[in-house]
C-alpha cells in the first residue's frame, strides 16, 4: 500500500507519519509537497500534524488553500482512505471535508500528555482491528483540539457512527468527549490524537499501531464498510 | 534627526550610555583607530565589548573550566560545543540564558530565548533533537509573578511546540531573590553526523556573504548592552530592545539550513546564526576566526522598516536571520535553494582580504575598522574577589525541628521547588519526533537515537541555595547532582553546557562568589573528565542593587549506550525491594527543610567526597547494566523524604520502609545518594554490586499507603493525601 504524508510548510509530524507507515507496517511512503498537483497513484493520504504556515491566521485556514488539497478532495470523493492528524484535522474540517471545527482547549493553553481513548465505532477502514468499546492510550499534543459543533451536526454524527474516538475524560472540553471523527462515507478520519506517535513500547504505547494496520488491513482484503 | 559627529560622541560622552567606559572608548579612539570613532562605530564597539558578546569581566574565570576530553570535537568559541558519540555520530549543544528580555516581556523574552539557542545548534549542521530550560522565579504570592510564570512557559511552549522540537525536560525553581529579575535559561541538543561540521568562518578572498531569514527590523537594537546592565525601577524605556520571534521561520531556515549543510557542503564555507549584536556579530566573528576582511553592502539588508540606519541595521536583534559565507560560482544555486523554501536570500557582500570590517550605506563607506579590534582586542578586566561578610558566622549545624513528622512531610511535597510541575511541563511538546523515551518528570528527559541502540539523556540543574551559602561546594553540588540525574537514568556523562548567572561582578563580593562556584564546577568537571564545551555568562542579575543569588545552571548530556539501560524514577512493582545507596549524615546548612523552618538557608556546608561520589555512579551504571534496576532516583532537595514520595508517585504506588535513620535524617540533603528498586529475586546480586555502604529499606506495596518507621518515630500516610499536595501546590498558587 503506497502513502502520500502532505508537508505543509509548518508540519512538524511529518517524518512521524513516514515512520509509522515505513517501520510501524512495512508500507511504502513519500512526503509530498503542498505544492504537488497530483496524487495519483496513491492508495491512502495522511495530512500530519504542526503548525502549517505557523496556524498564524486560524489552525489549517492557509494549509486549505494550497494546490494539493484540490487532489486530497477529488481522492477523499473517490473513496480513498484520507487520515487527519491534529493539524491535519484542523486542515480537513478548513477543506469541509469533515464537519465542525477545532477551537481553543478549554484551559486555553497547549496540552501534551497521554490520554485514555475509548474506540466508539470499530467497524470502520480505520478501526477494524480494534475491539468496540476498546479502551486505548494515545498522546495529544494541540493547544487548539476543542471539538465543536452545532446539534443538529451531532446528532448527525451520533446517528451515522461517525464519531470514532471519544476522550475517556473529557481533556480539552469537546463536545461529547469528542476526539476523533469520520465522513458520513467512512473514508476520512479526523482525529486530534496522534497515533503515529503510539507505535512503539518504548515510547510509551503502541496502541496505535492497529490504527494503520486496519487500514492495510481494508487494503489488502478490499473490506467494505 | 542627523547623528552625533565623532566630537559630539567624545565630548558629551554618549558612549557611556551604550556601556562604553573612558578607558574603553580611549582605547579605541588613541591606540586602535588614531581617530575618533563616528556613531556607528562607536555603536559597533559597545556592543561587541559588552560583556554579553567579550566576556571581559569573566574570561580569565571562565578559563578554569576545562573543555577538553577524548571526545570533544569542538568546544566553546563555536556556536556550540560539540561531543563525539560514536558510529560516526556527534551531539551538539549549548544553553544560553534569556534573562533580562524575559523579565521585560515574558512571552517575547522566552520564545526568542528558545530560538536563539535552536539556530546556534542548526548553524551547525545539526538536526535539533531536544530542548531543555531552567526557569527560576519568585514566591508566587503575587500576581506579577503568576503572569511571569504563565508567559515564559507559554513562551517556551509556543516556540518549541511550533517549531516541532521536544522538549524533555528542565527545572523550575521559585525563590525571593528572583522576584524581580526571573532566569530564563535554555538549552538545545542536536545530532550531527561528526564528518559534516561547519565551522562559522568566513574565508577565502571575494568568497560571498549570504544573509537569509527575517527581515531586519528596529526590534532588539542594543539587545546586548541591555543584557550587560542591571535592572532598576528607573529604567522604564527598556521594552525596546526584546525582540519578537516567529517560529514559523525559524521552522523554514532550520529545515533549509540543515540540508544546504548536509547535502551542499561543498557551496558553502561557513553559516552563523545573527544572534546577540546581530550582523554585526555574526559577520566579525566569521571573517575574525578565518583572519579576513569583509566588506558588506548594507542596501541589500532586507528592512522591515523606511529609513534605517547602519547603526540600526548593524545593531538590530531581529530574529530568524543567518549569514552565510559561499563560493562565488554557487550564487544563484543558492539563492535558488533558498527561495525553494519561501526564505529571502541576498547577498549583502563579500570577504576581502585587507582584515578591515568595511560596510557601505546609500553609497558612503560608514565604517572602516580593523576587524580583529571588535573581537580580539577587548579589554579584559582582571577583578578581585572579597569573601561576603555572612561567612564569618557559618560554623553552626542547623537542626530542623519536627514537631509534626507528617506535616514536615507535607510541607516538602508541597514546596513550590519540589512539587509536580506537570501543570507547566504538560503545555511543552515532550514528545514531537518519535523519539522521546522519557518525558519530563523524570531524572533527566531521554531520546533514542533512530536506526542505532543508543540514546540521549540531558539534564538542567542549578541549586543556588548551596552556591549562595557556600559558592565553591555548591559549585560542586551543581555538577554532582546533574551528574546524578545522568546516571540515575542510564548514562554516562559526557559533557557539559553552562549558563552562569550572577549579579555585577564589578562588586567584588559577587565577583568572589563566581570565582569560587566556577573553581567548585572545575574541580568536579576535572575529576569526572566531563568538559564544558560550551555556555554564556549573565551577569548584572540585579534589581535596585539586590543581586540574585549566584546561580550557575549545568546543561548536562549522557550517552546511554544501549536503550536497555534506561531507567526512570518512578516504581514500577509492588514488592519491590527499595535500596538506599550511600550513607546519610546531618545536611541541613542550604537545605528545603531549613529555608521551610528559618525563612532563609545559611551555614557551612560539609565537604563532599568526590570518590565516592563518582565510586556511587559507577555502582548505579553496573547494577542498571547488569539489568538490576527497576527504578533510580537521585536525592537532591528535600532528601529522602522528596526522592520516594516522587517514586511511589507516578505509578500510584505505596511502600512500607524500615530504617535505622532518624525522622530529622529523612530531611537530611547528604550528596551522592540514590534511591533503587529492584525485584527481590535480584537481592543477593545487587547487594555483591553495592558491597556497603547502602541500606535495604523496605519494600514497594500497591496498599496506597507510605508506611514509615524511622529509628525514633513512625507513621502511615495515605498515598492519596501526599499526591495532592505535590499535585495541586502549583495548580493551586497560580489560579
Amino acid at each position: 500500500m503506497k502513502f502520500a504524508v502532505i508537508v505543509f510548510p509548518g508540519s512538524n509530524c511529518d517524518m512521524d507519519l513516514y515512520y509509522a507507515v515505513s517501520k510501524g507496517i512495512g508500507q511504502e511512503a513519500d512526503l509530498v509537497s503542498y505544492k504537488e498537483e497530483s496524487l495519483d497513484g496513491y492508495d491512502g493520504i495522511l495530512i500530519p500534524g504542526g503548525f502549517s504556515y505557523g496556524d498564524y491566521l486560524r489552525s489549517g485556514a492557509i494549509a486549505s488553500h494550497a494546490p494539493i488539497i484540490k487532489e486530497v478532495i477529488r481522492l477523499a470523493n473517490e473513496g480513498k482512505p484520507v487520515l487527519g492528524i491534529c493539524n491535519g484535522f484542523q486542515i480537513l474540517t478548513e477543506i469541509g471535508l469533515l464537519p465542525g471545527t477545532l477551537t481553543n482547549n478549554r484551559q486555553n493553553c497547549f496540552i501534551c500528555k497521554q490520554v485514555e481513548l475509548v474506540v466508539e465505532n470499530n467497524k470502520t477502514i480505520f478501526t477494524n482491528k480494534y475491539n468496540l468499546n476498546e479502551k486505548i492510550i494515545i498522546p495529544i499534543a494541540h493547544g487548539e483540539g476543542r471539538y465543536y459543533c452545532d446539534e443538529a451536526t451531532l446528532r448527525e454524527l451520533n446517528e451515522n457512527n461517525q464519531v470514532i474516538f471519544r476522550y475517556g475524560q473529557n481533556i480539552n472540553g469537546s463536545v461529547e468527549e469528542i476526539a476523533g471523527i469520520t465522513n458520513k462515507q467512512g473514508n476520512v478520519l479526523g482525529m486530534m490524537p496522534h497515533p503515529e506517535r503510539a507505535i512503539e513500547s518504548i515510547l510509551g504505547s503502541d496502541d496505535g499501531l492497529k490504527l494503520f494496520k486496519s487500514m492495510l488491513e481494508t487494503q489488502k482484503n478490499g473490506v467494505h464498510i | 534627526m542627523s547623528e552625533p559627529t565623532p566630537a559630539q560622541i567624545k565630548k558629551e560622552k554618549i558612549y557611556q550610555t551604550w556601556g562604553l567606559s573612558d578607558s574603553e572608548y580611549k582605547l579605541i579612539s588613541e591606540k586602535i583607530l588614531g581617530r575618533l570613532p563616528n556613531y556607528t562605530e562607536t555603536g559597533l564597539y559597545s556592543v561587541m565589548w559588552s560583556e554579553h558578546c567579550s566576556y571581559k569581566n569573566s574570561k580569565k574565570v571562565l578559563r578554569k573550566l576545562p573543555n577538553d576530553s577524548s571526545r570533544v570535537l569542538a568546544g566553546p568559541g563555536e556556536d556550540a560545543g560539540i561531543i563525539d558519540i560514536g558510529d560516526n555520530q556527534a551531539v551538539v549543544f549549548k544553553a544560553e540564558s534569556h534573562n533580562h528580555p524575559s523579565a521585560v516581556e515574558p512571552y517575547q523574552g522566552a520564545a526568542t530565548g528558545v530560538g536563539g539557542i535552536i539556530r546556534d545548534i542548526f548553524s551547525m549542521g545539526a538536526t535539533p533533537i531536544a530542548l531543555l530550560d531552567s526557569l527560576k522565579f519568585g514566591p508566587i504570592d503575587n500576581d506579577q509573578t503568576k503572569h511571569l510564570v504563565k508567559e515564559v512557559v507559554a513562551g517556551i511552549g509556543g516556540y518549541g511546540n511550533c517549531i516541532g522540537i521536544p522538549t524533555i525536560g528542565g527545572e523550575i525553581t521559585f525563590e525571593k531573590c528572583y522576584e524581580k529579575n526571573p532566569l530564563v535559561n535554555a538549552m538545545c541538543i542536536g545530532l550531527l553526523d561528526n564528518t559534516q561540521f561547519k565551522h562559522g568562518q568566513a574565508s577565502g578572498n571575494n568568497n560571498l556573504i549570504v544573509y537569509v531569514g527575517s527581515t531586519t527590523g528596529r526590534d532588539g537594537i542594543h539587545g546586548a548592552t541591555f543584557a550587560s546592565d542591571e535592572f532598576s525601577n528607573k529604567k522604564k524605556k527598556q521594552r525596546s530592545a526584546v525582540q519578537v520571534g516567529n517560529p514559523f521561520i525559524e521552522k523554514l531556515l532550520m529545515d533549509a539550513c540543515v540540508e544546504i549543510i548536509q547535502e551542499h557542503s561543498d557551496w558553502i564555507l561557513g553559516v552563523q546564526d545573527m544572534g546577540a549584536a546581530g550582523l554585526v556579530s555574526s559577520t566579525a566573528e566569521m571573517a575574525s576566526k578565518a583572519q579576513s576582511g569583509l566588506m558588506l553592502n548594507l542596501d541589500n539588508v532586507p528592512q522591515r522598516e523606511a529609513d534605517m540606519s547602519a547603526y540600526e541595521m548593524m545593531l538590530s536583534e531581529s530574529q530568524e536571520r543567518m549569514v552565510l559565507c559561499i563560493k562565488p560560482e554557487f550564487e544563484d544555486a543558492v539563492l535558488d535553494f533558498f527561495e525553494a523554501y519561501n526564505l529571502d536570500a541576498v547577498i549583502i557582500g563579500k570577504v576581502t582580504s585587507d582584515k578591515q570590517y568595511k560596510i557601505y550605506h546609500q553609497n558612503k563607506l560608514v565604517v572602516d575598522i580593523p576587524i580583529d579590534s571588535l573581537t580580539e582586542d577587548v579589554p579584559e578586566y582582571d577583578h578581585h574577589g572579597i569573601k561576603p561578610a555572612r561567612f564569618e558566622n557559618d560554623d553552626t549545624q542547623f537542626e530542623p525541628e519536627l514537631e509534626s513528622f507528617k506535616e514536615s512531610w507535607m510541607n516538602i511535597l508541597k514546596s513550590p521547588s519540589i512539587a509536580s510541575k506537570s501543570y507547566l511541563y504538560e503545555t511543552y511538546d515532550s514528545q514531537v519526533k518519535s523519539n522521546t523515551v522519557v518525558r519530563p518528570g523524570s531524572d533527566a528527559g531521554v531520546v533514542r537515537i533512530r536506526g542505532t541502540k543508543k540514546a540521549i539523556a540531558a539534564t538542567n540543574d542549578s541549586n543556588s541555595r548551596y552556591v549562595y551559602v557556600d559558592p565553591y561546594i555548591g559549585g560542586q553540588i551543581t555538577v554532582l547532582e546533574a551528574a546524578r540525574n545522568i546516571v540515575a537514568s542510564g548514562g554516562i556523562p559526557v559533557g557539559i553546557t553552562d549558563c552562569l548567572n550572577y549579579g555585577n561582578p564589578e562588586d567584588p563580593e559577587i565577583f568572589w562568589e563566581l570565582d569560587q562556584s566556577v573553581q567548585g564546577i572545575a574541580d568536579v568537571c576535572n575529576k569526572f573528565d566531563v568538559p564544558v564545551i560550551s555556555g554564556n555568562v549573565s551577569l548584572y542579575n540585579e534589581f535596585n542593587k539586590e543581586a540574585i543569588y549566584p546561580s550557575p545552571m549545568i546543561g548536562m548530556v549522557g550517552l546511554i549506550e544501549d536503550i536497555s539501560h534506561i531507567t526512570t524514577s518512578s516504581f514500577k512493582n509492588s514488592g519491590d525491594l527499595i535500596y538506599l545507596l550511600g550513607s546519610t549524615g546531618n545536611d541541613f546548612n542550604g537545605s528545603e527543610i531549613q529555608e521551610q523552618q528559618l525563612g532563609t538557608v545559611q551555614g557551612k556546608l560539609n565537604e563532599i567526597d568526590l570518590d565516592v561520589e563518582l565510586n556511587n555512579q559507577q555502582l548505579i551504571l553496573k547494577a542498571i547494566k547488569n539489568n538490576l534496576l527497576k527504578s533510580c532516583h537521585d536525592l537532591s532537595d528535600g532528601g529522602l523524604v522528596a526522592a520516594i514520595s516522587e517514586s511511589a508517585f507516578e505509578n500510584m504506588l505505596g511502600f512500607n520502609i524500615q530504617t535505622s535513620l532518624t525522622a530529622k535524617q529523612m530531611f537530611s540533603e547528604t550528596q551522592s545518594r540514590y534511591l533503587v528498586t529492584i525485584e527481590s529475586k535480584d537481592k543477593k546480586s545487587l547487594e555483591k554490586i553495592f558491597k556497603d555502604n547502602f541500606e535495604c529499606l523496605g519494600f514497594v506495596t500497591n496498599d496506597s499507603v507510605f508506611s514509615i518507621h524511622t529509628s525514633d518515630n513512625e507513621m502511615d500516610i495515605e498515598l492519596s493525601e501526599a499526591l495532592s499536595n505535590w499535585k495541586e501546590a502549583i495548580p493551586c498558587l497560580m489560579k
